[in-house]
């Protein structure tokens, strides 16, 4: 068997870079918590991870964001962002709800350090392997 | 890398709301401050927020945020009868400018909530690159 450090780390590249993205979004969310018209973005993590993995050798690789995706192919890029339904908003046109930004950021942070931790893990093993232990 | 964008956005937030104290603190600051005339009292000055995305061509990303201007509140200055102060003028009225001081104290408190939570932000975005940077060590 042929051993590929893309197969050791196996999805949880994916998972932090995605989680990494998650983090971006939900900054921006909270940066803007009291810009008028602003309104907050998520990515659906199961759907943009699902869509990561599979995009594999057939899929177009986009190295830019304003890249079309090929038709039939599946394109790796950044996940797509989605508006956040909110029970809530503002007079002022804005959706940010401060508590539920960051919930979703701590719970967001959480994962992205069990993916480490997971990472870790990996690389450990790997390095045992290479020196025989 | 996504995780170094959090510096920027939180960073543009912590400027934003800086400026945003400050402006409170000027308004209070000069709540009392007498003038002669209505036309020169000291107006409130309250910052416009706009959302800053670093690709205008895309609306699929992230994005900051900048105070876009600052603007000075429309108000009538409150005219009062004081003939003894130096500054009172030949009718003996002095005018104060018409600051709310608790609403700019409400603002004084989310605002200063607001860049609490963008430190929170910073500082959780520090950790996960550091214990990104320690990965397999």
């Amino acid at each position: 068997m042929r051993l590929s450090l893309d197969n050791i780390l196996g999805i949880h590249q994916q998972a932090l870079s995605l989680h990494s993205q998650r983090s971006s979004v939900l900054a921006s969310n909270l940066a803007n918590a009291d810009t008028p018209g602003f309104k907050a973005r998520d990515i659906d993590f199961r759907a943009a991870l699902k869509q990561a993995n599979s995009a594999g050798a057939e899929g177009l690789k986009m190295t830019h964001k304003n890249h079309m995706t090929a038709a039939g192919g599946k394109a790796s890029g950044p996940a797509e962002l989605l508006y956040r339904e909110t029970s809530q908003p503002s007079l002022d046109g804005n959706t940010v709800d401060n508590q539920i930004e960051q919930a979703a950021f701590s719970d967001n942070a959480m994962h992205y350090m069990a993916t480490l931790d997971f990472l870790g893990g990996r690389v450990k093993g790997i390095i045992g392997a290479i020196r025989g232990e | 890398m996504s995780l170094l964008n959090v510096f920027d956005i939180a960073g543009s937030a912590l400027s934003a709301q800086t400026i945003r104290l400050n402006t409170v603190a000027s308004n209070l600051a000069n709540a009392e401050t007498a003038s002669s005339r209505p036309e020169d009292v000291y107006r409130s000055k309250q910052p416009i927020f706009q959302t800053v995305y670093s690709d205008q061509l895309s609306s699929n990303e992230t994005a900051g945020v900048r105070v876009l201007e600052i603007l000075e509140a429309e108000g009538k200055a409150t005219q009062e009868y004081n003939p003894g102060h130096p500054l009172a003028d030949d009718t003996g009225y002095i005018y104060k400018p018409a600051i709310n001081a608790l609403s700019e104290v409400a603002n004084m408190i989310s605002a200063s909530r607001s860049y609490q939570t963008n430190v929170e932000v910073m500082s959780t975005a520090k950790q996960l690159l550091l214990r990104t940077l320690a990965l397999g060590k």
